[in-house]
């Protein structure tokens, strides 16, 4: 059976996920974004992949979180708490995800997934890095450009309206 | 660990839901970024749960990728969305009608 700590990190990262969605202003739903994204750091403590953890908490609750912030800043005021949903809508989009929910649930419960045990011992972060520089370094350097890539991109296209603006001024 | 991998993979599903969820009903763009964030986190939950049970690092390394992938992908996002709401001044996607057919 699961123990407390997990069943207080699903409360936690099912609630934030929820109340992100929910919350009517959308600084308070990124706030709880970050709960979500942190929770799953948890995870994956209790996963024994404190490495990943440490990842997910740099990347996720402190750039990504951070940047959504800042996105949301730049929107109007009232767009920040206007909510815009149909009740229709609503009704299906729950419908929807009792239906993946319930059909999903029950193939994983039904599976073998139950039975399966690991006496594996904890992988050292070490191997990790170790694979990223041996094995793995044509996809590592890969990431990097498409980080890069990704990057400049955004900024472009964040900043093309200034340009415009220049020559229409000038 | 106490926990089994099951358990683990019903929060995922769990999660998975809710995403399908805001991206099914919500059509603020900032919203649908989170049900998007929250699809993709109960992927690498996935990943990280099944790798656990390999006995290389194969899982927790897909997961690293994985992370620094949607990292790349929020950024475009976002700018996507500062562009869009320069352009129509709203954050609704009913709005952005210029590709429409």
């Amino acid at each position: 059976m699961a123990d407390p700590v997990f069943l207080a990190l699903t409360v936690i990262t099912i609630g934030s996920a929820i109340a992100a969605l929910e919350l009517r202003s959308l600084i308070y739903g990124s706030i709880a974004l970050m709960g979500a994204l942190g929770g799953i750091a948890g995870f994956f403590f209790l996963l024994d992949a404190p490495f990943v953890a440490l990842f997910q908490l740099a990347v996720y609750v402190g750039s990504i979180a951070v940047l959504i912030l800042f996105t949301v800043m730049l929107v109007k005021r009232e767009l920040i708490f206007k909510k815009i949903e149909d009740k229709r809508r609503k009704f299906a989009g729950i419908g929807l995800m009792l239906v993946v929910m319930v059909s999903l649930g029950a193939v994983f419960l039904d599976s073998g997934i139950k039975t399966i045990t690991t006496d594996e011992p904890q992988v050292n972060f070490r191997d990790i890095g170790i694979d990223f520089v041996t094995y793995y370094w044509p996809a590592l350097i890969l990431m990097g450009l498409i980080l890069a890539g990704s990057v400049t991109g955004a900024l472009v296209l964040a900043k093309r309206e200034d340009v415009e603006n220049d020559q229409r001024t000038s | 660990m106490t926990s089994e991998l099951v358990d683990f993979t019903l929060v995922s599903v769990a999660l998975l839901g809710i995403g399908i969820y805001g991206l099914a009903v919500k059509r603020n763009f900032i919203r649908m970024l989170f049900a998007v964030e929250i699809i993709i986190n109960a992927a690498n939950l996935n990943l990280v749960a099944f790798g656990r049970f390999l006995p290389h690092s194969g899982g927790q390394t897909l997961a690293l990728f994985s992370i620094a992938i949607a990292a790349a992908e929020v950024a475009v996002g976002l700018s996507l969305i500062i562009v869009a709401y320069r352009m129509y001044q709203n954050v609704d996607i009913a709005d952005f009608r210029s590709l429409k057919g």
